[in-house]
C-alpha cells in the first residue's frame, strides 16, 4: 500500500542526508520526497510517498523519530487529507496539433506556459492520479521532457499537524547555524 | 566575559561534563587542542597506539564505570580509525563521544591532506553527530551532544571540528540546559499500558522474562529482581544483559540464544509470556523470528519504540525507562510463583546440563579456564571478552553476577575489542581487578595497547585462549560446511616472548594442572599479564542454534547438527519441542 508520510525536520545542514540515509540502510522504498520550508522559521517539511505494509511504515515513522533532527512524523494516508503534485511537461506540438493539445490542457485545468512552434510547455497541479491520467493522454503527441515535484499534502479541517514547540532563542539559534559554513567574509588561513 | 580558544572551550566543557579521561591520538589538526592540554591538568589525555584502540577504551571505560567514554582523534585516517569503534558503540548502546578535529573550514570540501568527510562517514552509525563550524558553538554542541549520548537508549556521539575552530576565540558560554525539540526520550510506562500488561502477567501459566542490556544501561537491576521475585517469573539473559540478575539466583536460568542452554531455549520456546525487558529481540538471540514462539503473548519493554515491533510483533509494548516501568508493573501485579512451569525448565535443565559443561578430560579447554578464572576473581572483577567461541563459553561459565561485570561486544561482534576495551575499564575502575579472555586471532588485532598499559600502568591480565584456530569460524565449518576448513588456521608468535617484548610478565600454560598457579601468579603480579592457554585445537561450543534455525531447534552435538542440516544420511528429524 502506498503512504503519505510527512515529517517536520530541523533546517539544518545534512538533514536531507541523514533521512534518505535512513531510508536506503533500512531498505525503504520512497517512491518520492518533497521537501521545503514552513510556516516555522528553522522548520523544513518533508513530505514522503513510500510503499508497504503498515508494518514497514510503523518502522518508518519510529525510525524517522530516532533521528534527533527530525521534530515530528504524521502518516496522512488515512487522513482526509489534500494531496497535490505539481508538474512542467514539454509536449511535442504543431502548429495543426495545438487545438486538441489546449483542449486536454483545459479539461484537466492545467496551463500552458511556454510555446514555440512544434512544443508547448504544460504546468499542472494535481493529485498524482490526475497527474497520471494527463500525462497518458498527452504521451500521443510525444513528451520530450517532464518534471514532478513529488506529493505533497496537509490534512483538511482546522486541525494542524505542525510543530507547535517552540525554542528557547538560544536553541533555535544553535539549530538554525550550527554546523553551517559562517558567512563572514574571510576565514582564518585563507590562502591568498 | 573573557574570550577563550575554541580549543581551551572543547576541554572545559569536558570538565563540566566529568568527562576527564580521554582516549586520544594526536595528529596535524588536533594540534591547537594537543597544546593547550597541559593548561588543563585535570584532563587525563591516554595516548594509546591505535584509533580503533581509543575508541574501544572509551567503550569499555564507559560500560565498566557507567560513564561517559570519550575519545579523540585526528582527521582523516585517524577518524576513520574510530568507525568500528563507534559502529560497536552503537550497536550495544554505549554512551560515548567521539571528537575528531578536521581540516581548516576553508580547506573543507577541497580533498585536503588528512581530509575525509567523518560525518558523513559516521552518520548512519552515531545517535547523531556535529560539524562545529564556530567556536562559539562549541559549548552548545557538546552540551547537547553529551545530553544525547548518555539519555534515552545511550549511544555515540560524534563531534567534528575543523583545526582553525579550536584556534578560532569565542566566550565560553556553558548552557543552563538543552532542550531539542526532535529528542524527548519517554522514561515512565504508560499507566494503560502498564495495566494490561499487568493483567497478561497475572493470567500466564508460563511466563518468561528476557533481560537485556537495558537492565544495566538503565541501572534498573535492583527493579528487575523485586520485579521478577514478586512475578515469581524465571528469567533468561541475552548476552549482553547478563548481569542484570545474580548468576546464582534461583529465578536466573542463564542465557538464551545462539549458544544458550538448552533449557533457556526450550523454555523461551514454550512460555506462554514474553516479557522482554530492555532488550531488542535479536536474531542471535531469539533464532529464526517466525518460529521464536509463535503462541505467546509479547510485553516488550524498551525506552526505544522503534525495537517494538521490529523483528518480534508485541502483544503490549511499552515505551519508557526500564527503571521507572519495572516499579509501575510490580506495584500492579499479583504476587505469584510458577511451581509448574518452574519444574518443567528445571526437569529439561537436569535432563540437558551436559550440553553446557566443563569437559572432564585430560585436555586443557577454555572452558576450564573460564572456570578457574571466574573462581579467583569473583564477581567483583571484570572480564572483557573478545569475540568468538571463547567469548561464548566466558559468557556461559564466566557465572556473571553483577552488572558491569562483563564487557562484550555483543551487537556488532567486534575481534580485536578485547585488549583496548580492558585498558579502558581498568583506568575506569583502578580497583578492580580486570581480566580479559582473548581469542588468539582477536588478541592479534589490537595488542599494540599494551603498550598504552605499560606507560599507564595499567596491570590488565590478558588471558590468550590459543587453540591455533579462529576457533568460532572453525566450528562453523566443521560443522556446517563439511569439514572444509578455509582460511582458518593461523600460526601464532610466541605470546610470552611479546609480553617479553613489552616488559611484562608472560606466562605459558600448557596443562590444567598449571591454570590455578597460573592466574594466581597472574593477579599477585603488580603489571599488566599476557596468559597464553594452549587450549584443545577443535573443542567446539554447545548447545548451538544454527544461523537461520529456530530456538527450539537447539542441537547439542555434531550429529544433531548434521541431521538438522541435512548433511547426513539419516532422515531428518523433527525437532522435538
Amino acid at each position: 500500500m502506498r503512504h503519505t508520510v510527512v515529517a517536520l525536520v530541523e533546517d539544518r545542514p545534512g538533514v536531507l542526508n541523514r533521512v534518505a540515509s535512513l531510508f536506503r540502510r533500512r531498505g525503504f522504498n520512497i517512491e518520492s520526497l518533497a521537501v521545503g520550508t514552513t510556516e516555522e522559521a528553522g522548520i523544513s517539511r518533508m513530505t514522503i510517498v513510500l510503499d508497504g505494509d503498515e508494518g514497514i511504515v510503523e518502522q518508518v515513522e519510529k525510525q524517522l523519530y530516532k533521528l534527533i533532527d527530525v521534530v515530528k512524523v504524521s502518516d496522512l494516508t488515512r487522513e482526509e487529507a489534500v494531496s497535490r503534485e505539481l508538474a512542467l511537461i514539454k509536449v511535442r506540438c504543431t502548429r495543426e496539433q495545438r487545438r486538441d493539445v489546449l483542449d486536454i490542457v483545459q479539461i484537466f485545468r492545467a496551463q500552458a506556459v511556454d510555446v514555440t512552434p512544434n512544443s508547448l510547455i504544460i504546468q499542472v497541479v494535481a493529485s498524482g492520479d490526475t497527474l497520471d491520467a494527463l500525462v497518458d493522454n498527452l504521451r500521443p503527441f510525444g513528451i520530450r521532457e517532464m518534471v514532478r515535484t513529488g506529493r505533497i499534502a496537509m490534512v483538511r479541517g482546522s486541525r494542524s499537524t505542525a510543530v507547535h514547540e517552540h525554542e528557547s532563542e538560544q536553541a533555535q539559534r544553535f539549530h538554525l547555524e550550527s554546523g553551517r559554513r559562517p558567512e563572514e567574509e574571510e576565514l582564518p588561513f585563507v590562502s591568498k | 566575559m573573557a574570550k577563550m580558544s575554541g580549543a581551551d572551550i572543547v576541554l572545559e566543557c569536558l570538565k563540566r561534563l566529568g568527562a576527564t579521561t580521554v582516549f586520544g591520538y594526536p595528529g596535524g589538526v588536533v594540534l591547537p587542542l594537543y597544546d593547550r592540554l597541559p593548561a588543563h591538568p585535570e584532563i587525563r589525555h591516554i595516548l594509546v597506539r591505535h584509533e580503533q584502540g581509543g575508541g574501544h577504551a572509551a567503550d569499555g571505560f564507559a560500560r565498566a564505570s557507567g560513564r561517559l567514554g570519550v575519545a579523540l582523534a585526528t582527521s582523516g585516517p585517524g577518524a576513520t580509525n574510530l568507525v568500528t569503534a563507534i559502529t560497536n558503540a552503537m550497536m550495544d548502546s554505549v554512551p560515548t563521544l567521539f571528537i575528531t578535529g578536521n581540516v581548516a573550514r576553508n580547506l573543507l570540501g577541497k580533498d585536503g591532506f588528512q581530509e575525509a568527510d567523518i560525518t558523513g562517514i559516521t552518520m548512519p552509525t552515531v545517535k547523531h553527530n556535529y560539524l562545529v563550524m564556530r567556536a562559539q558553538d562549541i559549548a552548545y554542541t557538546f552540551a547537547e551532544a553529551a545530553y544525547i549520548a548518555t539519555t534515552g537508549r545511550p549511544g555515540p556521539v560524534h563531534i567534528d571540528i575543523p583545526k582553525d575552530v579550536f584556534i578560532e576565540e569565542s566566550e565560553f558560554e556553558w548552557p543552563e540546559r538543552v532542550s531539542i525539540r526532535g529528542y524527548r526520550p519517554v522514561t515512565r510506562g504508560n499507566p494503560a499500558q502498564v495495566k494490561r500488561a499487568a493483567a497478561l502477567i497475572d493470567a500466564a501459566r508460563r511466563p518468561i522474562v528476557f533481560a537485556g542490556h537495558g537492565v544495566i544501561l538503565g541501572r534498573a537491576h535492583e527493579e528487575l529482581r523485586t520485579f521478577v521475585e514478586k512475578a515469581g517469573v524465571p528469567l533468561l539473559h541475552t548476552l549482553l544483559g547478563l548481569g542484570g540478575m545474580p548468576h546464582d539466583h534461583v529465578l536466573n536460568y542463564g542465557m538464551m540464544g545462539m549458544h544458550g542452554s538448552y533449557w533457556a531455549n526450550h523454555a523461551a520456546s514454550n512460555a506462554d509470556l514474553i516479557i522482554g525487558v530492555g532488550m531488542r529481540m535479536d536474531d542471535r538471540a531469539l533464532g529464526r523470528f517466525a518460529d521464536m514462539n509463535p503462541t505467546a503473548k509479547v510485553i516488550h519493554i524498551d525506552i526505544d519504540p522503534a525495537e517494538h515491533n521490529k523483528n518480534i510483533i508485541a502483544t503490549i509494548p511499552i515505551v519508557g525507562d526500564v527503571k521507572e516501568v519495572l516499579p509501575q508493573l510490580a506495584e500492579s501485579i499479583q504476587a505469584r510463583s510458577h511451581v509448574e512451569w518452574i519444574r518443567w525448565i528445571d526437569v529439561v535443565k537436569d535432563e540437558h546440563r551436559a550440553s553446557m559443561s566443563i569437559p572432564n578430560g585430560d585436555e586443557l579447554t577454555t572452558q576450564f579456564v573460564v572456570d578457574r578464572i571466574a573462581d579467583a576473581i569473583g564477581h567483583e572483577g571484570i572480564v572483557v571478552t573478545g569475540v568468538g567461541q571463547h567469548q561464548m563459553w566466558a559468557a556461559q561459565f564466566m557465572r556473571i553476577s553483577r552488572p558491569h561485570q562483563l564487557i562484550t561486544s555483543g551487537g556488532l561482534g567486534t575481534m580485536g575489542f578485547e585488549v583496548p576495551a580492558a585498558l579502558g575499564a581498568q583506568v575506569a575502575c583502578p580497583d578492580r581487578v580486570v581480566w580479559t579472555i582473548c581469542g588468539d586471532g582477536g588478541f592479534q588485532m589490537t595488542f599494540q595497547e599494551i603498550a598504552t598499559m605499560v606507560d599507564e600502568r595499567l596491570p590488565v591480565k590478558m588471558a590468550i585462549m590459543n587453540n591455533g584456530y579462529l576457533g568460532m569460524v572453525r566450528q562453523w565449518q566443521e560443522l556446517i560446511y563439511k569439514d572444509n576448513y578455509v582460511a582458518v588456521a593461523m600460526s601464532q608468535p610466541d605470546f610470552v616472548k611479546i609480553a617479553q617484548a613489552y616488559g611484562i610478565r608472560g606466562i605459558l600454560v600448557t596443562e590444567k594442572a598449571q591454570v590455578t598457579d597460573a592466574i594466581a601468579e597472574a593477579n599477585a603480579y603488580d603489571g599488566p599479564v599476557i596468559l597464553d592457554f594452549r587450549v584443545e585445537a577443535e573443542g567446539n561450543v554447545w548447545p548451538m542454534v544454527p544461523a537461520g534455525a529456530a530456538l527450539k531447534e537447539t542441537v547439542e552435538s555434531s550429529e544433531e547438527i548434521a541431521r538438522l542440516l541435512g548433511h547426513a544420511a539419516a532422515p531428518v528429524k523433527a525437532p522435538t519441542r
